[in-house]
């Protein structure tokens, strides 16, 4: 649609049109602030957890488990040096040998989220599909945190009561 | 010819004076919009809803992803 109103612009006499041509949809997964009747809500970017351990593909489990578990945590998401996501490691995943290599116990491909999908919106998909965590991207695969269920439940729960 | 541009060119342009101009439905428009932008839908573009354009600032539309 915006090329043609680009050309439109350019028939009524504009000399210098732009085009940006990814649009909103590439503004918004960027997780950039807009305006308008939903930017107060609660979306997926703003509830996700922003410093989830990470871990490259090569690296030894048994590092990997050590590290995150330090930290409290019992996931990690597997980056590249782009922090483009590849895979998880969950608990059962950190659970494995010691001496495996991330890419070799990892579940790769994780399903992904973009920042602006409303905190409603997750969460009723996360129960439904019994998602414990996310990892919310921007539209290119970079990480820019990861969402929990549980945080986003209990949010989508605080909001109701608040409004009741 | 209208010019492509991403993300970054258009901080840069519209820092510098560019107007912001969403071609989707108001009803798009009204929910979410870039900051700064207005509404100008494809379907009411003409030369009378131009007007509120300057023609001497560079103009950059978008809608949603450019399809």
């Amino acid at each position: 649609m915006s090329p043609r109103a680009a050309w439109r612009l350019e028939s009524l006499g504009f000399g210098q049109v732009y085009d940006y041509t990814a649009g909103k949809l590439d503004w918004m997964a960027a997780g950039l602030p807009t305006a308008g009747t939903n930017a107060g809500r609660p979306q997926a970017g703003d509830l996700a957890r922003k410093d989830p351990p990470t871990c490259g593909l090569n690296e030894r489990l048994g590092e990997v488990r050590d590290r995150v578990r330090a930290r409290g945590w019992d996931v990690a998401v597997v980056v590249n040096e782009e922090r483009v996501v590849l895979g998880m490691l969950r608990a059962r995943e950190l659970d494995a040998d010691n001496d495996r290599t991330v890419e070799q116990v990892m579940r790769p491909g994780p399903s992904t989220f973009r920042p602006f999908v409303p905190a409603e919106e997750m969460a009723r998909f996360m129960t439904e599909h019994r998602l414990e965590s996310s990892p919310i991207t921007t539209a290119d695969g970079r990480l820019v945190g990861l969402l929990f269920q549980e945080d986003v439940v209990e949010h989508v729960a605080s909001q109701r009561d608040r409004a009741s | 010819m209208p010019t492509s541009i991403d993300r970054e060119q258009l901080r840069a342009l519209r820092d510098s004076g560019a107007q912001l101009v969403e071609v989707l439905p108001a009803s798009e428009y009204e929910e979410d919009h870039l900051p700064g932008a207005i509404n100008l839908p494809l379907r009411h573009l003409d030369a009378e809803a131009v007007h509120v354009l300057d023609r001497n600032r560079p103009v950059i539309v978008y809608c949603w992803d450019g399809a």
